[in-house]
């Protein structure tokens, strides 16, 4: 019932998508997956009607596509779920589902018949609310299914989801599968875009692989499997994705940081960890659990309330994250976009910034000296740019995440915090990423890996604390470490 | 591909262009226009909001905003005069007191203004829009709303000369190489583009702000002693709105209102874009009035032309 062909698009400097043909059927459930800039999001803007492409054409039921006018796409049938929300905050529920074709009688609101329309439409979803709930408060599955029931007031015929489960905990995606199934199983058209790979066979009927902007193959995914995928997507095969532990374990070694009783309300309340040097600590938990806010506290970028910190055996108290640079602490954050990248500034800006001081000679930046240091460090972290000029906006993500990693270790610290270090990074990147972190780790860093895939704690670590409503749950040394026990520390849930 | 880069090229040099089209514009309207003798006049007469503008760069390229700037004008211009008048010391002595005096004032208004904004909270258009009454307030009471006059004659004749353009000139470098060459320069616009991950860079965000007003308030101290010098009093009236005209200078020449991207050089051809087109209006004998609706003009333009750019990267 979609049908698009030969979508191209050109931004300065790249092809984004290279002639892209790709076709959906009714009551199909139809994947879109490719590493980060393969040109996912491209496309689903193009289609969406926010991007007018270069080239190409798409018809929805045979009639042309109306390319650049998001509104009349909507109105044509072709609903848009984006992977940030765009619902209003301030307005209720029903004030969102029809946001922009709101009902009204001689130009006033009809207040009821919208509010029992959303609720109907919400039902449909499985979800009951009151319709009068402001949008502010709602979790991020509500919302995306808010936006949903927003595209079933115009009809849509097909839905994109443009990477939902991103930000969705394990409950709300399992929702909005059932949700996405039943939808198809009414004869929608559904694609699915995703990175996730398992989301790929749980979910999908077929599968259309994008790689730097052109489709590679579609396929039943039945007939096909994961290294198929993982070959289509990075263009070669992958190795072993996580790199060999050291034979020596790493519970000799000094320890470098203890975290005692720490609390930081209401981020999290009690927290207790060692890290030695040498070791690969992982941090599992729900989102919620307060990982994130330990990881900032333990980097000075949140004020503890009680408990204390000890690096080398020391205790500190940092105030502000330029006291923990001092002292050998570095922090990746985990938003690469709000909180790490600057965006208006060169790659070698980026890497350099925290450590400006370094380079200045009677009062003046050493230009000279920044570029040496950030290019050498960049350049060890194989971080892809034109040149070290470029705006780091132009760079891939996984590129982007690189040269953070390498402005976190400019400053050569002892002890590194990780913070979901491959999100939204690609296959391919992220290998290269875990072979570094391994590399620095033998040589004596230590890092403490926050993360929320299993898997990368698992492959990665060497121990893993676990987290639960603000309070350290447990620790599992990585022998005796499994999904299911984590699990179960994590959300409490004996077995 | 051709024409775009037509258009990245003419987004980039397009407020220099636009000057010179200007310039060749007038020069043909006027013949008094394009002699030495008016060129030194627009520079004298726009030294002082050029200074002005230098400050608001650096607060602008925070994502900041100063709306006191013109106030603080007006209280250090009268603040200055009033150390200048009298007999308490040799004239020498009396302007370099006063010109002390303007500037330090300025400068503590400005921190005062940063204080304000980084430990209560408070908005810096709503903390310096505050500050901008409160100066006002102060000048004129302080002042009775007269003017101050009987100000030595060697600090008019300093008015009267190039010397304030060089003082302009002096801002204008040292703002460069600060902005571009100092470690200060380089976060300022980390806080602009990013504040949380300049935070996460170990920058002292607050720090880099209070300066940046600081700074803010310090130029517009010296840009009241240039006025105090042009004039040859000081007035609690003078600087009126001239926050709007260093707004519009640095939005002219190209900075992100945003933060994190703009540069010095831009605000400065921003100032004499719109100090000739005044000047050049006043030749062609364009009333006060009109001449405001052509910069307001002129100001959608250069936005459109900055637009351009953004888009083009």
């Amino acid at each position: 019932m979609l049908r698009a062909s030969g979508i191209s698009k050109d931004f300065p400097g790249v092809r984004a998508l290279d002639g892209v043909d790709f076709h959906v059927r009714a009551g199909e459930i139809h994947a879109l997956v490719g590493e980060n800039g393969a040109g996912k999001s491209t496309l689903v803007k193009i289609l969406g009607g926010s991007l007018a492409p270069g080239a190409g054409t798409a018809e929805l039921d045979g009639e042309a596509l109306p390319f650049g006018d998001a509104v009349a796409t909507r109105a044509r049938g072709l609903g848009v779920i984006y992977q940030e929300s765009t619902l209003v905050p301030e307005l209720d529920i029903a004030a969102n589902v029809f946001l922009g074709q709101e009902r009204t009688r001689r130009g006033f609101l009809e207040g009821a018949p919208m509010r029992d329309e959303a609720k109907r439409l919400l039902s449909r979803l499985g979800v009951e609310c009151d319709p009068r709930t402001p949008a502010r408060g709602l979790g991020v599955g509500l919302q995306q299914l808010v936006e949903v029931a927003r595209a079933l007031v115009l009809d849509a015929r097909v839905l994109l989801f443009d990477e939902p489960s991103t930000a969705l905990t394990d409950e709300e995606s399992r929702h909005l599968f059932a949700t996405i199934r039943e939808l198809a199983a009414r004869g929608l058209g559904i694609v699915y875009i995703t990175h996730r790979l398992d989301e790929v066979f749980e979910l999908a009927d077929r599968v259309t692989v994008l790689r730097d902007g052109a489709a590679v193959a579609t396929a039943d995914v039945r007939s096909t499997d994961r290294q198929t995928l993982i070959r289509w997507m990075v263009g070669r095969t992958l190795e072993e994705e996580f790199p060999a532990r050291p034979d020596s374990s790493p519970a000799e070694h000094d320890v470098v940081l203890e975290v005692e009783h720490l609390g930081c309300p209401p981020f999290f309340e009690d927290a207790s960890l060692e890290l030695r040097r040498g070791e690969i600590l992982g941090l599992a938990g729900l989102v919620g659990a307060g990982r994130t806010s330990l990881g900032r506290a333990i980097f000075g970028a949140h004020e503890a309330a009680r408990g204390e910190i000890r690096l080398s055996g020391r205790r500190v108290r940092f105030r502000h994250p330029s006291e923990a640079l001092a002292a050998g602490v570095s922090y990746l954050p985990e938003d690469r976009k709000r909180a790490g990248l600057f965006g208006e500034l060169s790659v070698e800006e980026n890497v350099a910034m925290p450590h400006l001081a370094r380079f200045v000679a009677h009062g003046l930046l050493d230009r000279k000296a920044r570029g040496a240091a950030a290019g050498e460090v960049a350049a060890r972290f194989r971080v892809k740019a034109p040149t070290m000029e470029s705006s780091i906006r132009t760079l891939s993500g996984g590129n982007q995440q690189k040269a953070l990693f390498a402005r976190s270790l400019l400053s050569e610290p002892e002890v590194l915090v990780l913070d979901e270090p491959t999100r939204g990074v690609d296959v391919g990147a992220r290998a290269e990423i875990y072979a570094l972190v391994r590399g620095l780790v033998d040589d004596g860093l230590a890092v403490l890996l926050i993360s929320s895939e299993l898997e990368e704690l698992l492959g990665m670590c060497d121990r893993i604390v676990v987290m639960r409503e603000g309070r350290t749950t447990g620790s599992l040394d990585i022998a005796d470490a499994t999904q299911e026990r984590i699990m179960e520390l994590a959300t409490g849930g004996g077995a | 591909m051709r024409g775009k880069s037509v258009l990245a090229l003419l987004s980039r040099w397009g407020i220099l262009v636009a000057l010179v089209l200007e310039l060749v514009f007038f020069a043909t309207r006027s013949p008094y226009f394009f002699t030495l003798e008016n060129f030194e006049n627009v520079l004298r007469q726009n030294a002082a909001v050029a200074v002005v503008a230098a400050g608001m760069t650096f607060v602008i390229l925070t994502a900041g905003i100063d709306l006191s700037v013109g106030s603080l004008v007006a209280l250090t211009g009268v603040l200055c005069a009033d150390a200048m008048v009298g007999d308490w010391a040799s004239p020498t002595v009396r302007v370099l007191t006063g010109c002390l005096v303007g500037v330090a004032a300025g400068a503590a208004c400005g921190a005062t203004s940063g204080v304000v904004t980084t430990r209560l909270r408070i908005p810096p258009f709503v903390a310096t829009l505050a500050m901008l009454t409160i100066a006002k307030g102060v000048a004129l009471h302080y002042t009775d709303s007269q003017t101050i006059s009987g100000l030595p004659d060697g600090f008019a004749d300093f008015g009267a000369s190039l010397w304030p353009v060089a003082v302009m000139a002096v801002v204008y470098v040292a703002a460069w190489i600060s902005l571009t060459r100092t470690a200060f320069g380089r976060h300022v616009y980390a806080v602009g583009g990013n504040a949380e991950a300049a935070r996460l860079c170990g920058i002292r965000v607050d720090r880099v702000l209070l300066c940046v007003y600081g700074l803010s308030g310090t130029l517009a101290g010296l840009a009241g002693v240039l006025m105090d010098a042009r004039l040859g009093t000081g007035s609690p009236k003078v600087g009126n709105l001239m926050e709007l005209d260093a707004i519009a200078a640095v939005v002219v020449g190209g900075t992100s209102l945003m933060g994190g991207r703009g540069s010095i050089w831009g605000t400065l051809v921003g100032a004499l874009v719109i100090g000739v087109l005044n000047n050049g209006l006043n030749l062609m004998h364009v009333e006060y009035y009109s001449q405001k609706i052509v910069v307001g003009v002129v100001l959608i333009l250069a936005a459109t032309l900055d637009r351009f750019r953004s888009e083009a990267r």
